[in-house]
């Protein structure tokens, strides 16, 4: 009984919340969630609820190729948005994308995340010669473009693995570059709230009572840089999405035989002047929707979190 | 401002090191460039040969100091690919990029600043929205995509425009041009649309902000209140005192668009740097890789080293703020 009180408590305290009354008071912020959340669900749904299974060979035939989809003529209602150049169902390649697209996202962001958060608390809370060191190669790194940084890395984890392995390999050397390219701004960030953090009395008693500075950089500095860590990881998660994309676009990202979204653009675009239209434009048009709507969610967090606006 | 710039071009000095340090680990460290050179059917001792021509053999400070060297004379050796010299490759390639940065760049410019005036200017209206939201796809649609469609729509639906390459040009020389031809230029359109929308967005949401902020403050009131007309407070004091940050933008933005033409020469098959160095990443071309990072890495450092300088030549206050926060962090 006591427990379901304290669960009670709990949820209308969050309901209660500065943060969720803003979101309640802001159409954009709804609708852009409402779309996240059903490309999220849709995207981890796809094994049970795509209609075909575009990865088993035996399931798709070339007789099926290039189809339109259903409403235009010679359409087959067993496509609903069609075929591509191999006979593979395009709803279920683009429900099967959206999940690759995201997944790829979500762990280089992960990735990013750990690396930049380690190295900003690092940085902020050792100081000297170590921050020093860490900053500039922040530094140098941000005077180029990340996509660079991503290709750069992407292509020499091309040359490094052998061919065989290459195409099985894909999506852990994407999520690698993607990663590295992306951690710069969380280490400034986090470097930026550790130097505020540090000098704070409950560090300080902290540090007395002999706690290690690894639990203090942990337990104590790190939950109360959260918040501008959020922001800029639900803005970069749309980056990391777009990223990924442009890279599989380009050639050097996932292979054909696990497509994600840009990777399916790509071969749309191959087709256009055949006037395959639909295997870019339904791909492209639910990989805007997806960015668009985590950009807005990451708008909206940025003025919510952000007390000089309330 | 003299120990600014020492300290500006030191910067610039050690980027370029570390990334001519990593084009050389490239170069040396990943595969064998001997093994990259050579055909089947060649002898041990023509390998040899050729590992002792190359300097593999010498000591690696030796070979990277060799390396830098070579690379300030423009020399960055052969593409494994096709053999020819990778300077000569990326001559040939640097005017197309260039012509495409510079018009998405005025593009982006010409567009963006009236369309951000306006829309800080009248922001309840209804141009303003569409702008607002258009500028908000913008920024969400991958650039591929916005090529794509474009194509999609003036090449293949009306076909008025052409969906490849840089139609006719001419060659001045030591410079090939496709601004001096009907359709070079017809080929620049979308392609320029293509990598400047971007920019463009960014540039139109700089100004909108800028100028709502400039608009509430004393001197435009005091403007006003010397009844000056809309058109002279609205360009000659408000406009005017936006455009600081927003060369600074343009100036950081123009790096980036040398970057992104890599995207929009592959989706235009625009013979351009970024092609080049696509292709080099999948054919695993070492030496075109490095090259271009090189080179790519000067134009940044130059443009990041002229925005500062300018930042700081236009900006009086910017000099107090620094000596200030100087003092404070060292």
């Amino acid at each position: 009984m006591n427990a379901r009180l304290a669960l009670e408590d709990r949820i209308r305290r969050v309901y209660q919340s500065d943060v969720a009354f803003s979101f309640r008071q802001s159409p954009v912020a709804i609708g852009a969630a409402v779309v996240a959340l059903i490309l999220i669900a849709v995207a981890l749904l796809a094994p049970w609820i795509a209609p075909h299974d575009p990865f088993d060979t035996r399931t798709f035939s070339l007789v099926d190729a290039e189809l339109p989809p259903f409403w235009i003529a010679g359409g087959d209602p067993r496509f609903p948005l069609g075929t591509d150049t191999q006979g593979r169902d395009l709803l279920s390649l683009i429900l099967h994308g959206t999940r690759i697209s995201l997944a790829v996202g979500f762990f280089s962001l992960v990735f990013a995340m750990a690396v930049g958060v380690t190295v900003g608390l690092v940085s902020g809370y050792a100081g000297g010669a170590t921050d020093a060191f860490l900053m500039r190669i922040a530094d140098v790194q941000l005077s180029f473009p990340a996509i660079l940084i991503a290709l750069l890395i992407d292509g020499l984890a091309r040359a490094l693995i052998p061919d065989g392995l290459r195409e099985n390999l894909a999506i852990y050397v994407l999520i690698f570059a993607i990663g590295i390219s992306k951690w710069v701004q969380f280490a400034r960030t986090t470097r930026g709230s550790t130097l505020v953090e540090k000098n704070k009395e409950y560090v300080q008693a902290a540090r007395i009572i002999g706690r290690s500075p690894f639990v203090i950089m942990v337990r104590h500095i790190l939950p109360n840089a959260l918040g501008p860590l959020l922001v800029i990881a639900t803005i970069d998660l749309a980056l990391a999405i777009l990223t990924e994309a442009t890279l599989s676009f380009l050639g050097v990202g996932l292979p054909p035989t696990s497509p994600s979204l840009g990777t399916l653009i790509r071969i749309g675009n191959d087709y256009l002047f055949s006037g395959l239209w639909w295997i870019t434009i339904f791909p492209g048009t639910t990989l805007v929707l997806l960015v668009l709507s985590v950009n807005l969610l990451g708008d909206w967090l940025r003025d919510a979190l952000n007390p000089k606006l309330r | 401002m003299i120990a600014f710039i020492c300290r500006r071009l030191i910067q610039a000095a050690i980027v370029m090191l570390t990334v001519g340090l990593v084009a050389f680990s490239l170069f040396r460290y990943v595969g064998d460039p001997v093994q990259m050179m050579v055909s089947e059917e060649d002898s041990t001792a023509t390998r040899e040969r050729l590992r002792e021509s190359l300097g593999l053999n010498d000591p690696a400070v030796v070979q990277f100091g060799r390396f830098a060297w070579n690379a300030a004379q423009g020399d960055f050796g052969s593409s494994y690919r096709n053999r020819r010299p990778v300077s000569e490759l990326i001559a040939g390639r640097l005017p197309a990029t260039l012509e495409l940065v510079l018009c998405s760049g005025l593009f982006a410019l010409l567009l963006g600043i009236p369309m951000g005036v306006y829309t800080g200017l009248h922001r309840k209206t209804a141009l303003a929205h569409i702008f607002q939201t258009v500028s908000l796809v913008g920024i969400s649609m991958p650039t591929f995509l916005t090529g794509i469609l474009l194509i999609l729509t003036f090449s293949v639906t009306f076909n008025v425009l052409p969906s490849f390459g840089r139609g006719d040009i001419v060659d001045l020389g030591w410079w090939t041009t496709g601004l001096l031809t009907a359709s070079g230029l017809k080929a620049l359109i979308l392609p320029s649309i293509t990598l400047g929308l971007f920019q463009m967005t960014l540039i139109m949401r700089l100004v909108r902000s800028e100028m709502l902020e400039v608009m509430r403050t004393d001197y435009i009131k005091f403007a006003r209140a010397r009844g000056l007309s809309n058109r002279a407070i609205h360009f000659g004091h408000a406009l005017k005192n936006t455009l600081v940050p927003v060369i600074t933008v343009t100036g950081m933005q123009l790096g980036s668009l040398i970057a992104f033409a890599i995207i929009t020469e592959t989706v235009f098959q625009w013979p351009g740097m970024g092609l080049l160095f696509i292709q080099a990443v999948g054919n695993v071309d070492i030496p075109v890789m490095g090259a271009y990072l090189m080179i790519v890495a000067l134009f940044f450092v130059i443009i990041n080293l002229l925005v500062d300088l300018l930042y700081y030549a236009v900006d009086p206050r910017l000099r107090i703020d620094k000596a200030v926060a100087g003092g404070h962090t060292t």
